[in-house]
This record gives C-alpha cells, structure tokens and sequence, in this order.
C-alpha cells in the first residue's frame, strides 16, 4: 500500500478542521443565532426609519438586505481566529506541514457555513417583508450565495491582521468594508437587473470571477497576514 | 556594473536620512516656484469657461490632490511591497510616512469636489464614480492608519499595515470600475463632476504645473516625515544620539 | 491677465467663496502638515535633550 500524497493528507487535514470548526460552531449556536437575529432587526430597521410605502421598499429593499448582510458577517468574523488564538491552536496551525493557506480555506469554509450560507437561506423571510416579487427574491438569495464567500474571505484577512489587538472588531470593520464595495455594488445591481427585465448574466459572472479570484488569493493573503500577527 | 551598484545603500537609516535631509529644501522651493506658475496662470491667464463661469479654476486644487491621493497610494502599497519582500525596515517606515499625506491629499480632493459641485451642479456632494471613488480610497487610508496604530508592536504594526496597503491596491482598480459601473446605470443624465470643460491650453497648462507642484511638496513632506520616524525609532542608536548632542 | 481689478479677482464672478474655500481649505491643510511636523520634531528634540535621562543600557 503506498503511501498517501502529500496533496491527499493535505485536503484530509483541511476537512479535519472544516468539521472541528462546525462542529465548534455547533455547540456555540448562539454566536449564529446572534448574527442571524442581527440580520433581521437590521434589515428590518429601514423600513422602520423610511417608513413603509411599499413602492420605496421594494426600490431599495436590495441595497438593505445586502447591508445588512455585510454587516452581520462581520460580527461575526472575530470567531475565525480569536478563539485558536487563545488556545493556542492557532500556532499549532502554523507550525504544520501543510501549507497554511489550504488550511485557512478549511477555516474560511466553515465560517462561511455558519454564517453567509445561513443569512442567504434566511434571507427570503426579509423579502417577503419588503414585498420584493419571487424573481427578485430568487435573484436576491442567488447573489447572497455567491457574494457571502467573498465577505468571508475577504473578512479573514482583516480578521488575520487582528489578532488579539485590542478592539479587533471594530478594526476589522473599517479595514474590510471598503473592499466590500464592489460585491455589495455587484450583488444589487444583479437583483435591480432582474426587477428591471434585463439580463444579469453580467453582473453575475462578475460576481463569480471575483469568488474565483477570492478563492485564489484571500487565502495566501490571510495567511501571510497570520504570519506577520503570530510570528 | 549593475551589480557592483549596492542597491540597498540607502536602505541604512542613517544614511537615508542625510540623503533626504539634503534634498527636502530645494524640494519646497520647488514647490513653491511651481505653485506660484501654476496659480497665475490658472487664476490670471486661463480664461473663463462659457458654461461653468469662475468656479471650474476649482480643478486646479482638485483635479492634482486627486492624482496625488492614488499616486501616493500606489507609492506606499509599492514600498509596503518592498518592505516586506526585502524585510526592509526603512521601505516601511517610508510606507508609513506615505499615508497621513496621501490621506490628507484624498481630504482636499473630496472638500474642493464638494465646493466645486455646489455651483455647479447644485449640491454640495455628488455620487459621481470619481468622488465615491476618492471616499472609499479616504476610507482606505484610515484604514491603513488605524490599523498601524491599533498594533503595539511597531514591527507587527508596519508588516500588518503594508499588507492591508497591498491588499487595498489589488482592489482599487475594481473598486473604481464597479462604482462606475453602479454610477451610469443609477444617472439618467450622467452627471460627472470631473467632466472638465473643454480643456483649452492654458488651463492644462496650469494642471499640470499645479500636479507637478503637489507632487513636489509631496514628496518634501513624506521625506521629512520618514526622517521624523527614524529619529524616533532610532532614538537609542548611537548616531542619533551625537545627532541631538550636537545641535 | 484676465482681471480689471483685485475685487474682480476676489469676487470670481460670484463664485468667489466657493473658488476662495477650496483654495483656502488646500492652503490651511498645507500648512497644518508643515506646522504638524514642526511640532513633532521639537517634541523629540525636548525628549532627547531631557535631562536626568536614566538610560539603561542594558535594554536594546
């Protein structure tokens, strides 16, 4: 029997950390449960503040979900490292074999999961309260889908950079909302495009190239950001 | 020859520092000659323009600043790259010195813009893809500070701050598309605030003098500031030291 | 030259303060930069030359 690649004991090792963190994330519902209730009172904030003409609420029923969205991800950003941070896994995380940036992957899956993926299939609850029409609310959860990852992502190289500083979250917020614009802007006009009739073929596969890019690069980012906090 | 060139002669602190000190002087004057060229031909010579009256002399503050501001980002996200390829300590601090000018340049950008839509198209702000764009790159420079400043160790601090620099860079680019793209699908009349009239040549003359006079200043102060950083960094070295005994 | 006289130039056909301001706000910031990094030289210089400065030498 031959030994394993090293490329196979690299991917076992990252699905041993995507499960230890569900499952952590599972026993700590609450830090879900929070973001999610954030996402709702939030979203439902602006009408609340705009008051309730339907015909405005739908306009920019989109532009406040995404807000929303973006804001409850990162609340809860500070999860993906601050807690190995304090037992000290996260060094152990650095000294493996395995190339960290495959590893944090692991991480930014499972973060996603317990969270974006979570707001996107919540998401149609806040449509309904907004009257947005079921094309809209598909094209809504679909740009959700597809643009959560890229916070999640983008988001732990912010939370990479802060670890253990003092007031983390609030810092992480103003390094990662800027470079947010662009999914934010993406995943709107896609849902204004498909309200409108027009084809969202562009504005989707904008989005797409920029997970794919995401994908790519957030991970070598965050990990030479974890490098330049620990060591 | 290339070789026997020591590339990394003025990567010392102290020798930066005497260098820079040289040249932060002439630098001013530079500036000033330059300033003063480019504000009398753009105040005195270039004409007014038939649909934008007096106001549009604005773009001779605005339209360098906003150069500037991206010039300068550029120029730190590059030293941020160096600093850390090369675990340079000075290209860091370099970095570092880069940003309060950069950021401050964004600020007369975002304020002459704002003066300069009021007249003209009646409001003091305009979502225009230029003026969101220069927030958000505002908003990266903060970030950038905040983040130094956040992190108690100063070597931490400056690699944290220059890959977040780096990071910024990469998304500039697609930040400033996808505003714009969000611009022209949100304005029926496309209004630009940066649509220049139409440039006769006195007026590009003077912008390019005012850039160029920005540029100059800029450079002087970032130089003057790097040297202020060193001294503080540097402060138990033994040059330092002779340095302040002396004066 | 452009202007018959000085309050011409000041008045900027009616758009003075809005031409004024912008000019002014870049001036004021340029010199908040230089008087800002004035002061944080004399800062250092007052901390160097402090005197009674424990120095220990042993710390690096």
């Amino acid at each position: 029997m031959s030994e394993p690649s090293s490329l196979v004991l690299a991917l076992r090792a990252v699905w041993a950390i995507v499960l230890r963190d569900l499952r952590i994330a599972l026993r700590r519902k609450s830090d879900s449960t929070a973001a999610l209730f954030f996402f709702l009172i939030v979203a439902s904030l602006f009408p609340i503040g705009v008051g309730p003409e339907p015909q405005l609420l739908r306009v920019i029923a989109p532009g406040i979900v995404w807000v929303a969205a973006l804001l409850a991800s990162m609340l809860s950003l500070g999860r993906v490292f601050a807690d190995d941070y304090s037992d000290g896994t996260l060094e152990q995380l650095l000294l493996s074999a395995h190339p960290l940036p495959l590893l944090l992957s692991g991480k930014i899956l499972a973060h996603w999961l317990s969270s974006g993926l979570l707001l996107s299939v919540i998401a149609p609850v806040l449509a309904l309260q907004f009257d947005l029409s079921l094309a809209a609310t598909f094209e809504l959860v679909l740009t959700l889908l597809l643009g959560t990852p890229l916070l999640s992502l983008v988001g732990a190289i912010g939370a990479a950079l802060t670890v253990g500083v003092r007031g983390a979250s609030v810092l992480v917020s103003i390094l990662v909302l800027p470079l947010y614009v662009p999914v934010l802007i993406f995943g709107v006009l896609a849902i204004d495009a498909s309200n409108a009739g027009i084809s969202t073929a562009a504005q989707l596969s904008l989005l797409a190239a920029m997970l794919a890019a995401g994908l790519f690069l957030a991970p070598l980012a965050a990990a030479a950001a974890l490098r330049i906090s620990i060591e | 020859m290339l070789a026997n060139i020591n590339w990394f002669y003025f990567a010392a602190p102290q020798r930066f520092y005497a260098l820079a000190g040289r040249i932060i002087a002439p630098l001013y004057i530079l500036a000033a000659v330059l300033a003063a060229a480019g504000l009398v031909i753009g105040l005195g010579i270039a004409p007014t323009d038939a649909q934008q009256g007096e106001a549009y002399r604005i773009i001779f503050i605005h339209v360098p600043a906003a150069w500037m501001s991206m010039v300068i980002y550029v120029a730190m996200a590059f030293w941020s790259g160096v600093g850390l390829a090369f675990n340079a300590r000075l290209a860091l601090m370099l970095a570092r010195a880069l940003a309060p000018t950069g950021a401050l340049m964004t600020l007369i950008a975002l304020v002459s813009g704002s003066l300069w839509g009021k007249p003209t198209w009646g409001t003091y702000w305009v979502w225009d893809a230029r003026l969101t764009s220069e927030l958000i790159l505002l908003f990266l420079y903060l970030g950038f500070m905040t983040l130094h400043a956040a992190i108690e160790d100063e070597r931490r601090a400056d690699r944290a701050a220059a890959l977040i620099a780096l990071v910024g860079v990469v998304n500039v680019p697609i930040i400033y598309f996808s505003v714009k793209w969000w611009n022209t699908l949100h304005q029926s009349a496309s209004i630009t605030l940066t649509r220049a009239p139409t440039i006769a040549t006195p007026m590009l003359l003077g912008m390019m003098i005012m850039a160029l006079a920005f540029w100059a200043y800029a450079i002087a102060v970032v130089l003057a500031r790097t040297r202020l950083i060193i001294l503080e960094r540097d402060a138990e070295s033994s040059w330092v030291r002779s340095l302040w005994s002396a004066s | 030259m452009n202007w018959a006289s000085w309050s011409e130039f000041l008045a900027m056909g009616g758009q003075g303060r809005f031409v004024w301001g912008a000019f002014g706000f870049a001036l004021a910031v340029v010199v908040a930069e230089l008087v800002q990094l004035r002061l944080r030289r004399a800062n250092l210089e007052r901390a160097a030359v402090a005197p009674g400065e424990v120095v220990d030498e042993t710390k690096k």
